[in-house]
């Protein structure tokens, strides 16, 4: 076994650190700069990992696949423990939540934190999975934390559901290890995801694939594909916004990730069922199906949450495809999206603190009242709409133009699906942004910084790619396959 | 010819699907725990069964975690939460008994028909028992949907849960640090579960989980 370098010791570390130590924080300020501090720690050891040489062993693997995720990842969670901050200060100031119920709240953020990562740097399919279920298990206990009888209901529906998917792809793990210790021997070597790759076309097609519908529909509950997507909307709507934030745009992509390391394996062996088929299906009957449900939102969370359908919807639908280009757009997208959705929840967790409401209703004439968070909110969805010059829009060009050329009848219900999407969000927010204002306009301490350095990201990479990006990308498309 | 060894276990695990049965019309909740107890000792004996015909010792472990916690300590809990909830009273259920039973049958035909053909390169022993496996995960799932008061959609979770671990004790050899996140995962399972069945007795003085649908966002003035 090789021995595992010091920036991967550090991104699953420093969380595990963060959770203990944090649990014996009583103090709501302090536990709040020890995150920020701890997210900091971890983001610093996450770019330091994008430097280092591959390394693998049969529990952990680094790869050109996920060191770009763990650098996303790590970055939006230190962004959002920011926002996180002001956000939980303003709730504690009007008395929504109260210190004993955000006793734990930091420690479960870190724990969600160290989880993505364990998700992202496995090897092993157990441990994979592992890390999956608790970043799950820690955000269903944030998702209830504001006791409200919607959010009870809220986070025990995510729970409900979120189990019965994750015990689905547990079941799914155990036939892939069935089928790979007949290849590979018993033991952990027959769990390693990389040797499995290897030997693949050696295992039993038939099994590997009813292995695969189980993981789809155990990671696709967490993906939020229609039709398992039932506890998302809600999850999102009741929950703090910092954690829609980073359901949104972490653990979504760490589920698809989880997918996507399975369908890699299944690719490698040619009898197989045809993955991308149903993963396009499963694509596309999200997007049409989120987009025409944007149209009935009256509240502003829940309304990005079905973009968030969408979107995924999106991504899947790229990576169904396949190939160079399409998979190139799919990685970008699922980069874009992340960043774009939680700049967007920052954006509406400070307008419903200030306007003390989610109601699209009442929420009216930002750009009167308050103007600097309207303009984040408008660059937002610009961006999310898919307009130029925002990377969303490079993305999404990509992939229409991949899909015309390679399945040109998928590509019509493609565009129909992103315009009728882009029609909801235009109608729905049109109000939100230049009515005639209502509601209180106070001041609110809202820390700007995520939010604009997320949409500057957006910004610059649609107007330019930087090179070692573009080749990370091709290099990964490639083996995406 | 099949093996003495192959026999009792498709015993224990038949067993336990015809404890998954006995499961789903199961109309009072002390009795629903009760079954479940039973389901759970029978998981033990199972998993210990095949730490023997495996002569994997690690094996046992998992079947002792499986008997004290699942079989005594969970049970234990919820008749405790059950009692001081006071719902002794009968579990009203979505559709009635007979025609769960018949949805119960059709998917244990299903899973024979999906399994068995599918894996005829394993060994019987794994084979058979990731037929039943499925089977009682099948109506774990089942009894989740069919049910609306929490505690029923706790066990019909863990009667779910028990089908994964003989799912994953009949895969030969498979690596300990999964059945050990298994056993953990079921620790945290219950906490959660635990908590939650006491916010939502404190928000709305009952258990049932209809009971919450009117507080659904998109309702009336809500959304």
């Amino acid at each position: 076994m090789t021995t595992v370098i010091a920036p991967l010791d550090a991104i699953l570390w420093i969380p595990a650190v963060a959770v203990v130590v944090l649990s014996f924080v009583p103090s709501y300020r302090l536990g709040a700069a020890v995150n920020v501090l701890a997210s900091g720690l971890t983001f610093a050891a996450g770019l330091a990992l994008l430097v280092t040489e591959r390394t693998r062993s049969d529990i952990l693997i680094v790869d050109d696949f996920n060191i770009y995720l763990v650098a996303l990842t790590t970055f939006i969670g230190f962004t959002t423990s920011i926002f996180s901050a002001s956000y939980i200060g303003h709730e504690l100031e009007v008395g929504h939540l109260t210190p004993v119920s955000l006793r734990f709240y930091h420690a479960l953020y870190q724990a969600m934190m160290g989880a993505m990562n364990v998700a992202l740097v496995a090897n092993n399919i157990g441990l994979l999975w592992v890390g999956v279920e608790v970043a799950t298990l820690s955000t269903v206990m944030m998702v209830g934390i504001y006791r409200t009888p919607a959010a009870v209901e809220a986070a025990w529906k995510y729970f409900i559901l979120g189990s019965v998917g994750i015990a689905l792809a547990f079941f799914g793990t155990i036939l892939v290890y069935l089928v790979s210790q007949e290849v590979l021997g018993e033991g952990l070597s027959a769990m390693a995801w990389d040797r499995m790759v290897h030997s693949a076309q050696k295992f039993d097609p038939k099994l590997l694939s009813l292995a695969f519908v189980f993981l789809l529909v155990g990671y696709g509950t967490k993906v939020g594909l229609a039709p398992f997507h039932a506890w998302l909307p809600d999850a999102h709507a009741e929950g703090p916004t910092p954690i829609s934030a980073v359901l949104s745009g972490l653990l979504l992509n760490v589920a698809l990730y989880a997918l996507l390391r399975f369908k890699i394996l299944l690719a490698a062996n040619p009898a197989t069922l045809n993955v991308g088929l149903i993963m396009m299906a499963l694509g596309l009957i999200s997007l049409v199906f989120a987009a025409f449900m944007l149209y009935r939102r009256r509240d502003i969370k829940r309304l990005f949450a079905y973009s968030s359908i969408e979107h995924m919807g999106i991504i899947t639908f790229a990576f169904g495809i396949g190939g160079p280009l399409a998979n190139f757009a799919g990685l970008l997208h699922m980069t874009m999206h992340s960043l774009t959705k939680s700049a967007i929840f920052f954006a509406v967790g400070h307008v419903a603190q200030v306007k003390g409401t989610q109601r699209i209703a009442d929420i009216r004439g930002l750009s009167t009242s308050h103007p600097a968070l309207a303009v984040g909110l408008a660059l937002g969805v610009v961006a999310i709409a898919g307009l130029p010059p925002f990377g969303v829009f490079m993305s999404e060009f990509m992939l229409v133009s991949s899909s015309v050329y390679r399945q040109p009848l998928l590509a019509v219900v493609l565009v129909f699906g992103i315009l009728v999407a882009f029609g909801a969000l235009v109608l729905r927010l049109q109000d939100v942004l230049f009515g005639d204002p209502t509601g209180p306009s106070d001041r609110v301490k809202a820390s700007y910084v995520p939010l604009f350095i997320h949409l500057a990201l957006v910004l610059i990479a649609g107007l330019w790619l930087p090179e070692p990006v573009v080749r990370w990308f091709r290099a990964v498309a490639a083996q995406l396959g | 010819m099949h093996s003495l060894a192959f026999d009792i276990a498709h015993l224990l695990a038949g067993g336990m699907l015809v404890l998954s049965f006995l499961l789903i019309y199961q109309d009072r909740i002390t009795a629903m725990l009760n079954v479940f107890a039973l389901q759970a000792v029978m998981l033990a004996l199972s998993v210990a069964w095949q730490a023997h015909a495996q002569a994997a010792p690690h094996l046992y472990v998992t079947a002792a975690i499986a008997l004290v916690v699942k079989g005594f300590v969970v049970p234990a809990a919820l008749h405790r939460i059950v009692r001081q909830l006071g719902i002794h009273r009968e579990i009203e259920q979505v559709i009635g008994g007979g025609p769960t039973m018949l949805v119960g049958l059709g998917l244990v035909a299903l899973s024979i028909m999906l399994v068995l053909p599918i894996v005829e390169g394993v060994d019987p022993l794994a084979r058979e028992d990731l037929a039943f496996a499925l089977a009682v995960i099948l109506l774990g799932l089942l009894m989740m949907i069919t049910r609306r008061n929490a505690v029923s959609q706790i066990i019909g979770f863990m009667s779910l849960e028990n089908g994964l671990i003989l799912a994953a004790t009949g895969a030969k050899g498979m690596p300990l640090v999964v059945e050990f996140s298994v056993a953990f995962s079921i620790l945290i399972a219950f906490i959660v579960f635990g908590v939650f069945v006491f916010r939502i007795r404190e928000r709305f003085d009952t258990v049932d989980v209809s009971a919450l649908d009117r507080f659904r966002g998109e309702r009336g003035d809500q959304g």
